[in-house]
Formats: structure tokens, sequence, C-alpha cells
């Protein structure tokens, strides 16, 4: 599951999540026939570009257009193809949410949306390009399936089980190299979380790239004695309310970490099933109801509160919630 | 190049047949409109006779089999639109006319705006102005690429050309030379809060398509053989999608609802109101005796 080294940041490769998609494009067009993939004028920076080499025939040009992207990508799902529309996230879905709500998820078509780009580590091209409201945009879709893969690792099997499942369903990547730190063996399934570190003391369950600071938190946590959980939540639809429950049950708190708007995101989905069935204090680490801004990925992590310390700092206040 | 499915000369017979057709798919669209009480009158009537003529003679289908694999696609992008769709297909027998008046109705496969999901035949799910066409040209370009033999047709208002969805599926046919697919606009210049020309001009709209690398087909929307004619004209332009500019006078065949964009919206509101529609319809207007 995780890759051995893991708490040596130094000796891990570091890969942008949407190589992952990249490379498993390659992979799907060769078995499978029906991939289409469309790009928005971002071909290689949304890392289609070896998949546009590979299979010319099944590569899409559309432009800047995102609003027919996610409609002429249903319209090739109607006959029959999965159709896989690449552009950043603040566009896709920022911008075609509707056609993304009528033509793939009423229609309940084969259209997979990736969305590179997201979160304020896309860095100096500041609040414009970095989509923080994905998330709640398309978690609250019916029929979608919302993934946020933590490495480039799950990214590439995030992206094969996307093809594989029925109906339309949202991708979602980083533009900034990050830690790989799951292996490729690691099972991925849509709809199960995986619990990566045991504990008993609190819970931390992340999603995307930031989970990798929830396991730095986690070992910093551990060294001041509180046995902590970590959850891979990258399934953020359909969640696996199983495996959150038993943490909460098991832990008494929570505290969650995603690189997006803490409204309507992931943390607000563990909190929706929490305050239903088994009500624990929880923090939910995100963007504060605030735009990003320019400057290195790390200066805006940092600032932004989405970095190792600041969990660890929620994982203390929300212990102290406790009963 | 896949191969040209020609659409059959139409006979005197035949064309006689299509038009005491689209006259009753006209009377029982009305029926269907007063029994669900909501619903828009104009565009459906306007609609009548290219509907007629799409499923009565143009489109290769089959009502026994909606899902037949090499039909021609009729994608409908002016959803509200669809009661003259929903007859059309009734009278083709798709399902049974009964089921008419069960439209917009709790429980009913004829959902207030077309549903794929919900009733087999329709291809696709629209309303939100602007969806169709470019679904049309994902369809369009992937029988394109993979040489199936299907064409692929649009069913659009004017009103939602002032969409600029329209105008990115527009640039994408004319640059993938989508010959594989037309567009048929109901040119009947009315929208919801009046004129088009007055809302936001569409006009030079030939200029406009053929701009975009489309091949330009104008019709009278109510003449069955021009619109015959001008599908079997566009399936064999080769190297360019065609669009017919069907012009249309919304609510036609009822002459209190003719031109008047206050009847966009609604149907007939009672029995009363019902039968001098039917009997406008019935007596073309006042102006031969006829039967209730």
């Amino acid at each position: 599951m995780l890759i051995r080294s893991w708490k040596n940041k130094n000796t891990l490769k570091h890969v942008p999540t949407r190589n992952g998609y990249g490379d498993a494009l390659v992979e799907l067009g060769k078995t499978n026939k029906n991939v289409y993939v469309l790009s928005a004028d971002l071909t290689d920076s949304t890392r289609v570009q070896a998949f546009k080499d590979a299979y010319p025939d099944r590569f899409v040009q559309m432009g800047v257009s995102e609003q027919s992207l996610a409609a002429i990508g249903a319209g090739m799902a109607l006959a029959g193809k999965t159709a896989f529309i690449s552009s950043y996230a603040a566009f896709s879905p920022g911008r075609n949410w509707e056609q993304i709500r009528t033509t793939g998820c009423l229609q309940k078509m084969n259209l997979k949306i990736a969305g590179a780009h997201a979160g304020v580590s896309v860095g100096p091209d500041g609040a414009t390009h970095q989509m923080t409201e994905d998330i709640a945009l398309m978690r609250v879709l019916p029929e979608m399936t919302v993934l946020v893969p933590c490495d480039a690792n799950e990214t590439h099997k995030a992206t094969i089980a996307a093809a594989k499942k029925k109906g339309p369903v949202y991708l979602r990547f980083a533009r900034a190299k990050s830690p790989v730190f799951t292996t490729p063996s690691a099972k991925f399934e849509i709809g199960k979380a995986q619990v990566l570190l045991k504990g008993s003391d609190v819970a931390l369950i992340g999603c995307g790239p930031i989970l990798y600071e929830c396991m730095l938190a986690a070992d910093q946590l551990s060294k001041l004695g509180i046995k902590t959980q970590v959850i891979n939540n990258a399934s953020v639809k359909p969640m696996d309310e199983k495996t959150i429950l038993a943490a909460a049950k098991e832990c008494g708190c929570v505290v969650t970490a995603e690189e997006a708007q803490a409204a309507g995101g992931m943390g607000s989905a563990v909190a929706e099933l929490l305050s239903e069935e088994f009500p624990v204090p929880i923090e939910r680490i995100g963007l504060q109801d605030e735009f990003g801004q320019s400057g290195t990925p790390q200066e805006l992590l940092e600032h932004y509160k989405l970095t190792a310390p600041w969990i660890v700092k929620a994982a203390q206040r929300v212990i102290k919630k406790k009963r | 190049m896949p191969p040209v499915r020609d659409i059959k000369q139409l006979s005197e017979k035949k064309l006689f047949a299509l038009e005491k057709r689209a006259r009753d798919i006209r009377v029982d669209l009305l029926t269907m409109l007063e029994a669900a009480g909501s619903g828009h009158s104009a565009g459906p009537l306007g609609l009548a006779d290219i509907f007629t003529a799409l499923y009565f003679h143009v489109l290769v289908h089959n009502p026994k089999k909606p899902n037949m694999k090499d039909r021609d696609r009729l994608i409908l992008s002016c959803g509200h639109t669809v009661p003259i769709r929903y007859t059309a297909m009734a009278h083709a027998g798709y399902f049974p006319k009964s089921e008419l008046a069960t439209l917009r109705q709790f429980g009913s496969r004829l959902q207030g705006h077309p549903e794929m999901t919900h009733l087999p035949g329709l291809e696709s799910t629209s309303g939100p102005l602007g969806d169709g066409s470019p679904q049309a040209a994902g369809l369009a370009y992937i029988a394109k690429q993979e040489k199936l033999p299907w064409h692929t047709y649009c069913v659009m208002s004017d009103g939602e050309l002032q969409a600029g969805i329209t105008w990115e599926a527009a640039l994408f046919a004319g640059r993938n030379t989508l010959h594989n697919m037309t567009w048929i606009i109901d040119r009947n210049n009315i929208q919801i809060d009046g004129y088009t020309e007055d809302i936001m001009p569409l006009e030079p709209l030939v200029d406009k398509f053929e701009a975009f690398n489309f091949h330009v087909i104008e019709v009278d929307g109510h003449n069955i053989r021009e619109i015959v004619d001008a599908c079997a004209y566009a399936q064999s332009i080769y190297e360019q999608p065609c669009v017919i500019i069907a012009h249309t006078t919304p609510g036609k065949g009822v002459d209190f609802m003719e031109f008047e964009p206050i009847w966009h919206g609604k149907p007939p509101k009672d029995k009363a109101e019902l039968k001098r529609a039917l009997t406008a319809l019935r007596t073309l207007n006042g102006k031969i005796k006829a039967g209730e």
C-alpha cells in the first residue's frame, strides 16, 4: 500500500498527479477502442499529448470551448463511446456545469471530466486558475462519481476505474509535483476508502495530494503520543460510509483535509454523514471561504494552512473537544 | 466513405397522406396540451409539418426497435417543443396514442421536457437551450470517424441560436466537415420575451452559417415537399454540414395562435378554447366546412 520510505519525503519520487492520468489513458487506448479523449486547447498540460500521439484518430481537439467540450463529449457517449474531456478544473467543470448536469448526469452518459490544475498549489497563475469549488460543484450532482486521487500512482488507477464505471465521473488533478507515496499495486476501488495508518485517538481523513501532509502530521502526532488514524478518502462520491463511521467510532473525533473550499467539499460530505449517523467533534481543513492568489505552491499551501503543522494543530484542537 | 442512404422521392399520393397526417398530429397535439394544462403551443404547432416529414418519410428508424443499430439520429435541441415530437412518435407507433394524455403528469414517460432515460426513442434529454447541436455534432463526429451509415438531424429553435454554445458547435462542425449532420432551424421569429429581432437579432442568419462553413438551405417550413427535398439535398452535400432554415409560422393552423408570442409557452386554457382551436384546424381557419 504505502511506499516503505514514505516518511522520508526527499527519497520519494515527486510527480504531478495529472501524469498518472496521461499514462493511464495511453494504457486504456490500447485495450478499449471506445475511449475518445477531447482536449480544450490544453493538450500538453493536461497530459493527453501521449494519447494524441498514440491514437490520433481518437483524439479530438476542441479549442477554447468548454461548454461544447462537455456536450460534444456527451454526444460521442450517445454514440456508445467513453469520452474523457480534459481541461483545467476552473473551466471544466467551472464553466460547463449545466452541460455536465444535463448531457452528462441526467442522460447517464459515459462522460469523464478530467479537471487539472485544481487547488491553490497551481501557484503563480493565481486565483483565476486555482479551482477550489469543483468538489462541491460535482458532488451535488445526482449520478456523478467524484474521485480525488492522492498521487500519480493512484491517479493512474482512478482513471482506469473511471473508464470502467458506467456514467459520468469527475477526476481531479493538481498541477504541482507531489510525493508518490502509495505503491502501484495498492488497491483502488470506487466507493472504498483505505485506512493507511491505524490509530484510535484521532482520525485524519484526506483526499488528493494533501493526504501526504496528513501522513506527515500523523507521524508528528505519534511522536507526541497521539495514536492517529489516516484514511484515504479519494472516492469522495460514492463515499465509503462504513470505513468513515468506523473511524469516527474508534477515534471519537475527526479532521478532514482537502485542497478545496471547506464548504461543500469532501469534509462537508464527512460532516453530513457523521452529524446524521454518529456525531463527533470535527475540524475541516480547506479554503475558508476565500480565493487563492499568486505565489509558489509551498508558500500558498502554508498561507492557507494546508500543510502538516496545521493539520497537527487541528488534530490537537479536535481531541480537546472530545467528551 | 459510408454508403449514402437516399431519401425516396415523394409521390403526390404520399404527399397528400403526409399533409393529412400533419393535420391529425396537430389535432392530437392540442388535445394533449389542453389535457396537460401546461406546455408550449406555438412552437410545436409550427413544427408539425417538419416532424411529419421526418418521422414519416425522411428518417431511417423503427418504432418497434427504437435502439436499432444504424437508425438515423434525431436530436431535439429545443426541448420545450417536445409535445410535437411525442405526438409524431405516437402516430409513428412508438407508444399508444392514449399515453399522450399523460403529458407532464406524475409518473409519465412524457416528461415536460424530453428525457431519454424515460422514453425510448428520444435520443437525448433536452430543455436547457443550446445543448442539442453540440451533442448532434458529437454523434456525427463518431459516425464520420467510424464510417457509420446514419445521418444526424438536430431540430433547433431560432431563439437558442443566441446561446454561445451553438456557435461553438458550429465551429466544430465546420472544422470537422460533418457532412453527415443537418441542423433544422425552426425560424419562427418568436421567443418568450417577444420577437427575436427585437430581443437579440439573429440576421443575417444565412451569412452567419455560411461563414461557419455550413451549406445553407432555406425552405417554407410548412411545405412538406420542400422539407423532404431539402433533407435529401442536405444528405447529398459532401464536406460540409448543412443547415436548413425552415421559415415557419408559430401556432400554424390555428388563426388566433399564429404569430402571437403569448402562445409560446401556454396550452389552450379549457375545453372551449381547445374546441375553437380544433375547429380552426379542421376548417383551415374557416375557409372550408368540416365536421367537429
